[in-house]
């Protein structure tokens, strides 16, 4: 078959060199982005993204080592039913990544645990 | 103070909404509270207005009947006929037994059938510490549901969400769970994940259901018995599919995830064919490279609130009768906390809850016409959705690739070796007994997410958890929660 162009695609054939964004598809046009930290690691986030969707956006996947086994975690059910992905944000541990909103200059830690160790 | 009797609607997706613009205009004033920063509930989940979407309908499906929703919401916010709390989360509703008031207020708010009243309690913001108070004469109930996932070795890697937890994070956010995704599990939902994913710039490596084609042809009857639902149903499935082959997306059907690989994070999953039995057929294991797993068994519904009201349930749904109305007198419930069916059925149920509302709390019985027609949608869309039901299953025989050293309870890191344990050594026969012997489901999901897996692994049919509350609460919130002003009504306390 060959290959259409539907009202959805880009106008550059797909590719894994130009792969087309969820912001292309619904033409975004986002307010200016601002800066967070992950670990001391600076990220760029955008208004109106969770926390969960800003540390996506920058690669990352995992914010949590669990209690027992220190395994990672992050986001699971994207809902705040499940809190896998909870995570410390300014100090405060045990926030769900999924819900809560990026703000400029927010510090965002990897949590430990139950985040109660520091 | 207002005459008008007062509605609290929990929820604000396609159930809620359409209940409240019912009653709203029939003269009810309403009061909406719901936790996203915007009405749309989940599958009408709004991106983030900063990320200035100027195309969002790309993301959705039904677009025109999100916009009939919407608008009417907005026009009656503006006659202040509708008010709307937005990040508003609900943790319990409490019913008072007395009629409210010394100076024995009796207006037209107070329910035909002698409730004295409710209150909504919530936490505000995403912190969840704040609190705040609705009362009202009446209560519907549009929680919705959340999805469902059965473990299998390595679903708790980084990379692995929830099939809606992907178009939730795909469809506020804007951002995708990586650049190569499986979709996996069983269900209707997972079709329009996969489009979506796809459309979104994800390159999606495999669409994997487990369902058997066989099973579509033995309910073929059923699914055809209600032609107008059938047909539109089925075309929507042509919808998704030839987004899917536009996107050249494969679909492996009568297929599993056996196991997800990778070290820190997903890098892989080996799927498998299934045999006549639903058991892996052998030899026939391939690993698929991905960095992402969408993955979802069917949905839940919510009911901590109905549960914590006294309110019947019908197996894991409220029972609600031809009017929505659940066994306490006072409290109606629509949409998929009354059991799965999609957003069409839970704005049919919505539609009549809102009217029966209007009617009841006028002490009026309502006018059966005024609703024929969502009854009729309602009734078809019930039959099919059962029938959907009976196909999309997972393999007959999950809980055997479900290996010893597998985390089942996600919370409390409880591995599937102790819960056989305590079934097979020290009898538990029920999801109960297995966590107060494991602890699985004791941790901050409560057992929403590994409730199914443990009732499979016990061998006993899924049943409902008792939860107080339907969210976690801090005790300083709790500890003043009966301290609320009966006058106002959105109190802070």
């Amino acid at each position: 078959m060959t290959s259409r162009r539907s009202p959805l695609s880009p106008l550059t054939p797909q590719s894994p060199q130009s792969p087309q964004s969820p912001l292309e598809l619904v033409r975004a046009r986002p307010n200016p982005a601002f800066t967070v930290t992950f670990d001391d690691r600076e990220i760029t986030a955008l208004p109106g993204q969770t926390i969960a969707a800003a540390l996506w956006s920058a690669g990352i996947t995992s914010w949590r080592t669990t209690r027992e086994r220190g395994e990672p975690r992050g986001v699971f059910c994207g809902i705040g039913v499940c809190f896998d992905c909870l995570v410390t944000v300014n100090g405060q541990a045990n926030q769900r990544a999924c819900l809560v909103r990026a703000e400029a200059g927010d510090v965002i830690r990897t949590q430990e645990g139950n985040g109660h160790h520091e | 103070m207002n005459e008008r009797p007062h509605l609290a609607v929990v929820g604000a997706g396609p159930a809620g909404l359409a209940a409240a613009l019912a009653a709203a205009g029939r003269g009810v004033r309403v009061t909406l509270i719901d936790s996203a920063a915007e009405a749309g509930g989940q599958f009408y989940r709004q991106t983030a207005a900063a990320l200035g979407a100027r195309r969002p309908q790309a993301l959705h499906h039904q677009w025109r009947t999100w916009e009939r929703l919407r608008d009417g919401l907005a026009v009656h916010i503006e006659a202040g006929r509708i008010t709307h709390l937005t990040d508003h989360h609900v943790w319990f509703v409490e019913r008072h037994d007395a009629p409210r008031g010394a100076d024995g207020a009796d207006g037209p708010g107070r329910v035909a059938d002698g409730a004295g009243g409710f209150t909504a309690h919530a936490l505000l913001g995403p912190e969840q510490e704040q609190p705040v108070a609705v009362r009202a004469d009446a209560v519907l109930l549009a929680t919705g549901g959340y999805e469902k996932v059965l473990p299998f070795p390595g679903w708790t890697l980084p990379g692995v969400v929830t099939a809606g937890g992907a178009q939730a994070m795909l469809k506020g956010g804007l951002v995708l769970p990586g650049r190569t995704a499986v979709v996996a599990g069983t269900g209707p939902l997972l079709m329009p994940v996969a489009a979506g994913l796809a459309a979104a710039g994800a390159k999606v490596a495999a669409l994997v259901e487990s369902a058997d084609p066989r099973a579509f042809v033995r309910h073929a009857r059923t699914l055809a018995a209600q032609p107008a639902t059938s047909a539109a149903k089925l075309a929507e499935g042509a919808q998704y599919a030839a987004e899917l082959a536009r996107h050249r997306v494969r679909t492996l059907v009568h297929h599993t995830v056996v196991a997800a690989h990778g070290s820190g994070r997903l890098e892989a999953v080996t799927v498998a064919a299934l045999d006549g039995d639903g058991r892996i057929r052998p030899g026939t294991e391939r690993r698929i490279p991905c960095d992402s797993l969408a993955v979802g068994h069917g949905m839940l519904p919510h009911t901590d609130l109905a549960q914590a009201l006294g309110c019947r349930l019908d197996g894991l749904n409220v029972a609600v009768d031809d009017e929505q109305r659940t066994d306490v007198p006072g409290v109606w419930a629509a949409g998929e906390t009354t059991g799965i069916g999609g957003a069409v059925l839970s704005m049919a149920e919505g539609r009549i809850a809102g009217l029966s509302i209007a009617a009841r709390l006028d002490s009026r019985t309502p006018d059966v016409r005024s609703y024929q027609a969502a009854a009729k949608a309602r009734t078809g869309l019930r039959e099919f959705f059962a029938a959907l039901e009976a196909v999309y299953a997972p393999p007959a025989h999950w809980t055997e690739q479900i290996t010893d050293d597998t985390v089942v309870c996600r919370c409390e890191e409880v591995p599937a070796s102790a819960i056989r344990e305590a079934v097979d050594e020290l009898g538990a026969g029920d999801v109960r007994t297995v966590k107060l012997l494991t602890r699985a489901g004791m941790g901050w999901c409560q057992g929403r997410m590994c409730g199914p897996a443990v009732a499979g692994l016990a061998g006993c049919a899924p049943e409902p958890s008792r939860r107080p509350f339907a969210r976690p609460v801090p005790l300083g919130v709790l500890a003043r929660a009966g301290e609320t002003d009966d006058q106002g009504n959105v109190t802070a306390y």
